[in-house]
């Protein structure tokens, strides 16, 4: 057993974990973070797609110990305290987005994920942007459609930063 | 005729957003996986991992010992109380059915059956017992090819049976006096095509792997499982394990797509139920997606040999198909029903007036087939679509020319095929018109022309199919007239509550399709109460205790005229109570908008809600009213409905390296009216997306010993956003005459519809080097490979390529 | 599915890697990012006694600039790998090519140290670090050692790491002057490589002054195509001389058949992509 530290969705956690145990079974087995859902064994699908420091990872193909001391979020802590829905989550729904909502918490994750690095992207580059995730209901196509819709609210409640989309931040030793 | 001049005045129409989804996109689902209850233990399944052999010993005495295991079964622990998996449909009296135990006995005739069971405390430790397991194989040859599989000395799947034919089913129009003899219209006719079609085979792939959990410390056994059909499992569960049907519940909580692949009754749930019982405990068993793709049934798998007649019009005179279909090692809930399934479509839109189809069902030691998606219908559309450009090409005519020239006409409906089923409407012309029109045919095939001219290595190709598909399984009577175990019909209940909301129960059991949405816009103009106002539950034997579940575009053309007629029967029961309170005659109010208002005297009305209340509190009731206004309905459809359409798929070919890039998708179709436009155009994106990855990316493929390659999403490449095009979708809109709502169905449209388009588009982009055929998946390789051959079958007479 | 149990620990320097892999031998394994160790792990294609993370090494995390040559650290993602400003200055056939590996998620964890020790033929960064004459600083029992890229990657899935070696860095010649580009094939956007062409070409008056050219999984190992690189050698540059040079693209190959395609269709391919890797990089 090897103690880890991780505070997710806000709420700070000590556990003794076996090793081998991957990060999303350690949310869903013992934080009760069933939100987050395992799709596949070879970190295709990306339904486990959570973020870990503020990237999207799979976590189906992280082990718990490997995220000691991060801070995650999950699907169920994206919300607002108050319960209002995130813009991502808002515009899959209006987009209608998801049908059977398997995926739908990675792709969420991911499409939140791919926001943070560019506040507008082309239907082509939300395309590419979600390559990790597989949706065997929508054909994608509204899927995309509610990144963009996303996308565009994020940006008209958000004051614009000149250079704030600059991503090229390096990390140098 | 486009469905933007429809507005919708009511609910119905309108696009609403779904209700399921504040759950799914929070993430407060209750996926079976999440399910956790006191004692609960963890099953870990032992596969085969062999094709064929004797099981001669298993040890599980070091297994049995390991940590955290609590128990560990073989085939042979429970051979005598496992039962037999269910096949529901015996096509012919003379079908051979093997029995299908859950757990193998003595043999195993497929990799990934179930060889034994280790039940723990947690999956981790139930999964390392799996590894101390050991099993004696004694192995027996994989019988992987079938036509192979049918030649005399064969080995055999199962030996007892004496064959590998499961059965051979014959249509004759001739016979049937539907139509001509196909062999005389062959000899008479100008041209005959003769082409063999491969349906790959597929796996469903549905996100959510399935998971079993079974508690039976209650009273009734609970059973929670990933699945389409949990009144199937609860009536098979009881018939197949001789246990009273009354004591158990079956629970299909949230599903995670299905696609037929859930349309199943399956040995993880007979071995949860057997595991539970046994232990006293409540289990679960969650496969990974490995297992999923072993043990979960695959669909397609076929052979199609057609054979098309013509004059040298174009006019069709005849369509002979024959069917090698693949069952896999053992028949599963619809095994032998799934290629049949199809029997009915092979003559499209067009008037064939001769057809005869046979279809031989093969044994083979693989994971047995069943349902996906379309089931049989989109196979039977990709022969006659392919078979129709095949024809075009012979002829040297425009492929949609040729189609325009034999297909029904809008003003033949009620139009009889010769298959011997009735098309209820249609307006194929229409349908295309606007396809054509948003496509921008004309202007595609002159960029051909151009391409082809100039020796671009990238060339274009132009893919039609004008589909037409049977929703609604199904009349019941003709169901029962086929072999089938059960019925096709459908059931609703409203429970109007004191406070004038309303519950329904659906016996339909939706998994992403949004029931939960449509049946509500339905229920809310029927009664004239708030959308809000309305809650649908599903998918538990408890309280939705009669149904059919979900499959086979079913749920809104036969549950959906269900749900209407429970609500006129509410109607029907407040209507005295109303009238008592407006002291006039029932038969002199009129119901609109959610009251009850007196003919000619515009002021006295009462409220459905109003009613409601005065009926809960009995106070001063009618005579012969109850104290509530619940009520049931059934349908049992009369006959199909037949939603139809077209889809138009261009193609860019790189010929160096035979990457196929769709470049633009069309689909405009016609499934009648439409209760949420939002949803139905999910269904059409999805559908589509399925057909064109059977087109382009998916295939099952297994070695020459039975190993299935493609057992991960690694090798079974399912594609992602970056990897489909935008389609641009349209609709127009013939009602269905039989359905109150003037609804068809659309689940399996695009699955069906697409495949051909694309696989046409490739061809068509070929032709010129000499390809008349290209295998699916139409991979970089595979279609470089079929230039290459055509090339060098070319240059060997003289070099026909231009 | 859940790995198979193994023991653990975290590596606070180099050395306690070094010493926990070496004492560990053949069960031990070094645990980077762990994008395509856990899948294995999951599958229980691979069950390793013993994991040594290498997670908390910051020291192996970053790109630095070190005069004529840039100094990527091992554990560096993907993801930084990619944005870091150095790579697209002096390296930019580093970040194209790191681009394409896996997706977001992946590149997010994935180390450009991980792919490089994994040594998949499909992998997409081997060829590129063959064609930049890349040379690897490897931590071992026996101290510090430097291995070129040509003698880095062995064999299928094997390098010249062995038991109680790190790969601490990778060592990279600036390419000043030259354009570049990764060709990769592949029909679905998570499939690995088809066969992939790294392609730098350095251009001077109208002609191809010097060109490098590695190809990917048309071999076990990433292969230098050699003979497309001499042939283009004072080429002019222009669509017809390339193309005739890409006709040497298979001198040196000996493509697998495997699951994904056979080594007939790989022969048809690596000409064609080294050409339009060529084209791209030339800016032609």
């Amino acid at each position: 057993m090897t103690r880890i530290t991780m505070t997710v969705d806000g709420v700070r956690y000590d556990d003794d974990v076996e090793p081998r145990t991957l990060l999303v079974q350690h949310l869903r087995d013992r934080l009760g973070k069933v939100g987050t859902v395992v799709g596949c064994d070879t970190s295709n699908c990306g339904a486990c797609t959570v973020l870990l420091s503020g990237k999207s990872v799979k976590s189906c193909s992280v082990l718990a110990v490997q995220a000691d001391g991060a801070d995650v979020t999950t699907i169920e802590g994206l919300a607002g305290t108050d319960g209002e829905l995130h813009p991502v989550q808002a515009a899959f729904h209006e987009s209608h987005g998801l049908q059977c909502g398997f995926c739908t918490p990675g792709m969420i994750m991911s499409a939140v994920d791919l926001l943070t690095e560019n506040a507008d992207p082309s239907d082509a580059e939300i395309r590419e942007g979600l390559e990790g995730n597989l949706c065997r209901c929508t054909g994608y196509q509204n899927i995309v459609k509610a990144v963009r819709s996303a996308a565009e609210s994020m940006r008209a409640s958000v004051p614009s930063t000149p250079e704030s989309a600059a991503t090229t931040e390096g990390v140098t030793t | 005729m486009t469905v933007t001049e429809h507005r919708p005045t009511g609910e119905v129409g309108r696009d609403r957003r779904r209700k399921e989804d504040a759950r799914l996109i929070t993430g407060r689902t209750s996926w079976t996986d999440n399910l956790s209850l006191p004692g609960m233990l963890h099953l870990a399944i032992l596969r085969s991992p062999m094709a064929h052999a004797r099981i001669t010993g298993i040890d599980v005495t070091p297994a049995r010992g390991a940590p955290g295991v609590i128990d560990v079964f073989t085939g042979q622990d429970v051979a005598d109380i496992q039962g037999s998996l269910p096949c529901a449909w015996a096509v012919t009296p003379d079908i051979k059915q093997p029995a299908h135990p859950p757990l193998a006995v003595d043999e195993v005739r497929f990799a990934g059956e179930p060889v034994a069971v280790v039940a723990a405390r947690d999956q981790a430790s139930a999964l390392d017992a799996l590894e101390a397991i050991d099993v004696e194989y004694e192995p027996m040859p994989a019988v992987m090819d079938m036509e192979a599989a049918l030649a005399d000395g064969a080995p055999l799947v199962h030996e007892s049976l004496g064959t590998n034919k499961c059965y051979t089913w014959v249509f004759d129009s001739a016979e049937a006096g539907t139509g001509g003899d196909v062999a005389s219209a062959a000899e008479a006719a100008d041209v005959v095509v003769r082409s063999r079609y491969v349906q790959q085979r597929l796996i469903p792939a549905f996100m959510e792997p399935r998971s079993v959990v079974v508690d039976p410390t209650q009273d009734q056994i609970t059973v929670w499982s990933s699945t389409q059909v949990p009144h199937f499992v609860r009536f098979f569960l009881a018939f197949m394990l001789s246990m009273p049907e009354h004591k158990i519940r079956v629970i299909a909580p949230d599903v995670g797509g299905g696609f037929g692949g859930k349309l199943q009754v399956t040995a993880e749930e007979f071995i949860s139920f057997l595991a539970a019982r046994r232990l006293g405990r409540p289990v679960k068993c969650t496969e990974s997606r490995a297992e999923s793709m072993l043990a979960a049934h695959h669909g397609r798998d076929m052979i199609q040999d057609v054979e098309i007649s013509a004059r040298s019009d174009g006019t069709v005179t005849g369509l002979n198909v024959r069917l090698l279909a693949n069952m896999g090692g053992y028949l599963r809930l619809l095994t032998p029903a799934t290629p049949l399934l199809g029997r009915y479509m092979y003559n499209g839109i067009y008037k064939f007036p001769a057809h005869r189809f046979e279809c031989t069902g093969v044994f083979t030691t693989t994971t047995p087939t069943d349902a996906y998606r379309g089931a049989g219908r989109p196979e039977a559309t990709f022969a006659v679509e392919r078979a129709m450009d095949d024809l075009a090409a012979k002829l040297g005519m425009d492929p949609m020319e040729l189609r325009r020239r034999n297909w029904v006409r809008h003003d033949e409906f009620p139009f009889d095929t010769v298959t011997g089923l009735t098309y209820d409407s249609g307006n194929y012309e229409a349908a295309t018109d606007r396809a054509m029109e948003l496509f921008g045919y004309d202007e595609l095939r002159r960029e051909q022309r151009a391409r082809r001219d100039s020796g671009d290595p990238v060339q274009l190709g132009i893919g039609i199919s004008t589909y037409t598909e049977m929703c609604g399984l199904a009349p019941s009577r003709w169901l029962g007239s086929l072999g089938y175990a059960a019925g096709g019909w459908e059931s609703a209940s409203i429970r109007m509550l004191p406070t004038g909301k309303v519950e329904v129960l659906t016996g339909t059991s939706p998994h992403g399709q949004g029931h939960e949405t449509a049946w509500s816009q339905i229920v809310a103009d029927q009664l004239g109460v708030p959308f809000e106002d309305v809650e649908v539950m599903h998918g538990d034997t408890r309280t939705s205790y009669k149904g059919l579940d979900t499959y086979g575009s079913r749920s809104l053309a036969v549950g959906g005229i269900a749900l209407v007629e429970a609500c006129k029967r509410v109607v029907e029961k407040a209507r005295p109570m109303a009238a008592h309170m407006l002291e006039c005659d029932p038969a002199d109010l009129e119901f609109a908008d959610g009251a009850y208002r007196v003919k000619g005297t515009p002021g006295a009305a009462k409220s459905i809600t109003e009613c409601a209340l005065a009926i809960f509190a009995a106070h001063d009731l009618p005579e012969g009213v109850e104290p509530y206004l619940d009520a049931d309905a059934s349908y049992d459809p009369v006959d199909f409905s037949f939603p139809h359409g077209t889809h138009l798929c261009a193609v860019e070919v790189d010929t160096e390296t035979g990457m196929v890039t769709i470049r633009s998708y069309v689909a405009v179709d016609d499934i009648g009216r439409v209760v949420n436009p939002l949803i139905v155009e999910g269904q059409v994106h999805g559908g589509v997306a399925q057909g064109i990855a059977q087109a382009l990316f998916e295939e099952a493929r297994y070695d020459e010993d039975g190993n299935l390659t493609t057992g991960t999403f690694v090798e079974y490449t399912i594609p992602s956003a970056a990897d489909l095009p935008q389609i641009v979708t349209d609709r127009t809109e013939t009602p269905a005459p039989g359905h109150p709502l003037g609804a068809k169905g659309v689940g399996e449209a695009g699955t069906i519809a697409s495949t051909p388009a694309v696989v046409n588009a490739v061809v068509d982009a070929l032709r010129p080097l000499g390809v008349t055929d290209v295998r699916m998946p139409c991979t970089p390789e595979r279609v470089w490979s079929t230039i290459a051959a055509a090339r060098a079958a070319s240059s060997g007479d003289g070099g026909e390529a231009r | 599915m859940i790995p198979a149990a193994f023991d653990y620990t975290r590596a606070a320097t180099v050395e306690d890697a070094v010493t926990a892999l070496a004492g560990a031998g053949d069960d031990g394994k070094a645990l980077a990012g762990g994008q395509s160790l856990l899948p294995m792990l999951r599958l229980r294609l691979a069950a390793p006694a013993m994991l040594v993370d290498l997670g908390g090494l910051t020291e192996l995390r970053g790109v630095r600039d070190d005069g004529d040559a840039l100094v990527i650290g091992a554990m560096t993602t993907h993801d930084d790998v990619m944005r870091h400003p150095l790579v697209h200055e002096h390296a930019p056939l580093i970040a194209q090519a790191a681009e394409t590996v896996g997706d977001r998620q992946i590149r997010h964890l994935g180390t450009f140290g991980g792919s490089l020790a994994h040594a998949d033929p499909a992998g997409d960064l081997p060829g590129v670090a063959l064609a930049m004459d890349a040379v690897m600083s490897v931590a071992g029992p026996g101290g510090m050692r430097e291995v070129p890229a040509s003698e880095f990657f062995v064999d299928y899935f094997t390098t010249a790491l062995g038991p109680g070696d790190v790969l601490v860095s990778v060592r990279v010649p600036k390419l000043t002057g030259w354009t570049t580009h990764y060709e990769k094939f592949h029909q679905l956007a998570q499939s690995w490589s088809v066969v992939g062409v790294a392609a730098a070409v350095r251009r001077s008056n109208g002609s191809i002054a010097e060109a490098r050219v590695a190809l990917t999984n048309m071999g076990v190992t990433p292969v230098r195509a050699r003979g497309v690189e001499e042939a283009l050698r004072g080429a002019p540059a222009t669509a017809d001389a390339v193309a005739a040079a890409a006709g040497r693209a298979l001198e040196g190959a000996s493509p697998l058949t495997d699951g994904t395609a056979s080594a007939e269709y790989r022969t048809q391919l690596a000409p064609v992509l080294t050409r339009r890797a060529v084209m791209a990089a030339g800016g032609l």
